[in-house]
């Protein structure tokens, strides 16, 4: 019989499963924490770090996504200070590619353009960092812009976990962190990339788009839901 | 809905300038700047005797796209070149989603190409519209040495309200046409590689259609009042840029101006053919390009008389003097009135105004030609393909000129190398000549006089710069002009 545990978010009582994640209970009870690496149907990483939280008793903040609940717990999601959090993690984020929302192919269909909007961020105060950053389009249907990638690794998650094709992983660390197909080689030359295109349609922003989509005009366009992916997951136990 | 750059405060701050002599080392400074489009400096320089021996117009600005679109990948390259230019943005769409159909090495459905060109038809009007009821009308209107705080559009809608109404009209035709089949007015995103991104409904083609009758009497009305005034300025039509020279512009196979594709057609200045039916695409064969330290502002010249005596014109003149015919009943009428005025091949870039209105005449009644055709309203309007080329150039005429686009990309479509040639570019010999005509004509001992500064802007304005497109630079509008003395010291220096 499974556990239920009480506690509270931001003052609301709120009640989940044992096992649950924060950020799972908040969705079902209507509390938006924000997050740009969840995603519904595969596993949580807690790359982002958006969606830190502080939770009464610890000196350090948590991830929502990967913490799991108790019972009593106080959870506090929105506060001035994880605002300023959020927002900093958010223009660092923009800070360390080079996004240009205007002549992308996301424009108005973008998770980071979205957030920032929706934490209110308007301008940069940390220097960009502008670094010179390839794009492999060397797929026959796909290509990756390495400028616009957040390392939110949903591309590399869904391609485990859903298509169990395995092609994306990560290589290199810091600054330097790329997401990397086989064993970094060209996407085009890949063996194990069955084109399914799940990568594309899970990416926040427009580092994973469809050759041949004119930049803009919402051409990246993306379901907004995509169940089977949570059907596969709960067959498979995850 | 349109913003006058200049007209908002050109009654405030132009003041300072205003009178005559001007102390030789006091720097006059006059902002804001206004009706050209760009950072820009002219030099003029004297001999021992105090006679003008030469004149440079310098653009002095710089931007690099040609830089910054490599490693892009070439379906981006038409909203990127877009962003060179927000009064012609959709000049390069069409010159750089031309180019890439060469790299993908498809031709757009008939539909999307007829589609591709009302929207560059509706940007020739609107842009038209504002460099000759905007920019140039007050000083027709109000003489060249008029007071800058009338000789302005506001003073323009006072003194002449159906003139500027007219104005304000036409630009918003074209302007509505370019968001109605592109998405928006200013960087519009419906022109894409392989043709159009969305077909055109019947609601739009008919409301676009109830806009052709009164864009039609606009124009009709503004070339009846500048016939009637025309005769004031022949001073200025002798010496604004009157000189022999060659012109080149797009025409289609009976000859007609064709602002889409087409071909190259070169004349010389007594209208003989230096080349004819040539490939836009093998517009390297004939046109050079000459960089010259004074300026970012690149000089063609055609290949086969060399560098600096081939020097040829392009823009609505151009397209006017090149062609048999304009195409369209109107507008033939009035090619016919104007050749009848000023020759078969107009010598002087002052006539650029009066041509620019005859062309604006074209486009409109082109736009409902083609609104009319019967397969408008088709579904097919793009063609798709890989890359199957690694080069693609894109060949069309914007309102100032033939403007040509020209990419290398790699197997996977990178785009790897880019050149641009700019209307500006093609008319930047022909520029300075004007300037120097004027020079020679109005400077008078060392200093620089209001009525010459007058006509020296006047001058660039009749090719209606774009040195943001040109230079694809960024910029407010600036001019600086400077008088030399043959040991290189300023004499007098003014600026705008």
């Amino acid at each position: 019989m499974t556990t239920v545990f009480t506690f509270r978010i931001d003052g609301k009582d709120v009640a989940g499963s044992e096992g649950q994640t924060v950020m799972e209970v908040a969705e079902e009870n209507g509390i938006d924490i924000p997050g740009l690496c969840h995603l519904e149907g595969i596993h949580d990483r807690g790359a982002c770090r958006l969606c830190m939280v502080e939770i009464a008793g610890s000196p350090k903040l948590a991830a929502a996504c990967m913490t799991k609940i108790a019972e009593g717990m106080d959870v506090t999601a929105h506060s001035d200070v994880l605002l300023e959090y959020r927002r900093t993690v958010t223009e660092m984020m923009f800070v360390e590619r080079n996004h240009v929302c205007a002549v992308c192919v996301a424009n108005n269909h973008c998770e980071l353009q979205d957030m920032a909007e929706g934490l209110g961020v308007t301008h940069f105060d940390l220097p960009r960092i502008s670094p010179k950053v390839d794009i492999d389009a060397s797929h026959r249907l796909f290509a990756i812009d390495h400028n616009r990638c957040i390392l939110c690794l949903r591309c590399v998650r869904v391609c485990d976990e859903i298509e169990g094709a395995h092609t994306w992983d990560v290589m290199h660390r810091g600054l330097e962190t790329r997401v990397q197909t086989d064993m970094g080689i060209p996407w085009g030359e890949s063996t194990t990339c069955t084109s399914c295109g799940k990568c594309v349609q899970v990416c926040p922003t427009g580092a994973l788009f469809e050759k041949g989509r004119a930049v803009a005009r919402g051409s990246k366009t993306k379901r907004p839901f995509l169940p089977w992916m949570k059907v596969v997951a709960e067959e498979r136990g995850l | 809905m349109t913003c006058y750059p200049d007209a908002s405060q050109a009654s405030s701050d132009r003041g300072s300038g205003a009178d005559g002599g001007i102390d030789m080392s006091r720097t006059i400074t006059i902002d804001p700047v206004t009706r050209i489009e760009g950072h820009s400096k002219i030099t003029i320089q004297l001999d021992d005797r105090g006679e003008v021996v030469d004149a440079r117009f310098h653009v002095t600005q710089f931007r690099g796209f040609e830089r910054i679109t490599q490693g892009r990948p070439v379906h981006e390259m038409p909203a990127l070149m877009a962003r060179i230019c927000g009064i012609c943005p959709v000049s390069h769409l069409i010159a750089s989603a031309k180019a890439v159909d060469d790299i993908l090495a498809v031709e757009p459905p008939p539909t999307g190409q007829d589609l591709r060109r009302i929207i560059n038809l509706g940007q020739i009007v609107q842009s038209n519209a504002l460099s000759f009821f905007h920019l140039s009308s007050p000083d027709l209107l109000f003489g060249f040495d008029a007071d800058p705080a009338v000789r302005n559009i506001l003073g323009v809608a006072r003194q002449n309200p159906g003139l500027a109404r007219d104005g304000i009209g036409l630009r918003k035709w074209g302007q509505q046409i370019i968001e109605w089949l592109g998405g928006k007015r200013i960087h519009p995103e419906g022109i894409v590689p392989g043709g159009v991104a969305t077909p055109l409904t019947a609601e739009v083609r008919d409301r676009i259609l109830a806009g052709v009758p009164e864009a039609i009497a606009a124009v009709e009305r503004a070339i009846a009042w500048y016939k009637t005034d025309m005769l004031r300025w022949e001073d200025e039509a002798a010496t604004f840029g009157n000189f022999r020279s060659a012109f080149m512009g797009l025409v289609d196979r009976h000859g007609n101006v064709d602002h889409y594709g087409g071909w190259l057609r070169v004349i010389d200045a007594d209208g003989k053919f230096l080349a004819d039916r040539v490939d836009p695409k093998l517009f390297n064969d004939y046109i050079g390009e000459a960089v010259e330290p004074s300026s970012f502002l690149k000089s063609t010249y055609w290949k086969a008389m060399g560098y600096p005596d081939g020097i040829y014109r392009v823009g609505p003149l151009a397209r006017l003097n090149v062609a048999d015919r304009m195409g369209t009943p109107r507008a033939d009428e009035e090619l016919e009135k104007f050749r009848w005025r000023v020759g078969r091949v107009a010598g002087s870039s002052f006539h650029y105004h009066y041509a620019r209105l005859i062309d604006t005449l074209h486009a409109i009644e082109k736009v409902e030609e083609l609104l009319r055709g019967p397969d408008i309203l088709s579904k097919h309007v793009r063609s798709t393909a890989g890359i199957n080329r690694n080069e693609g150039i894109g060949v069309s005429e914007a309102p100032r000129g033939t403007l040509m686009h020209h990419y290398k990309v790699d197997d996977d479509g990178i785009v790897q190398w880019a050149n641009l040639i700019i209307a500006t570019g093609h008319n930047n010999m022909a520029m300075n000549r004007s300037v120097l005509q004027v020079a020679r004509r109005h400077v008078k001992g060392d200093t620089i006089t209001e009525p010459m500064l007058n006509r020296v802007e006047a001058v660039i304005r009749c090719y209606d710069p774009c040195l943001s497109c040109s230079t694809h630079a960024l910029g407010q509008m600036d001019l600086q002009i400077q008088l030399l003395a043959p040991d290189g010291k300023v004499l007098d220096e003014l600026s705008r």
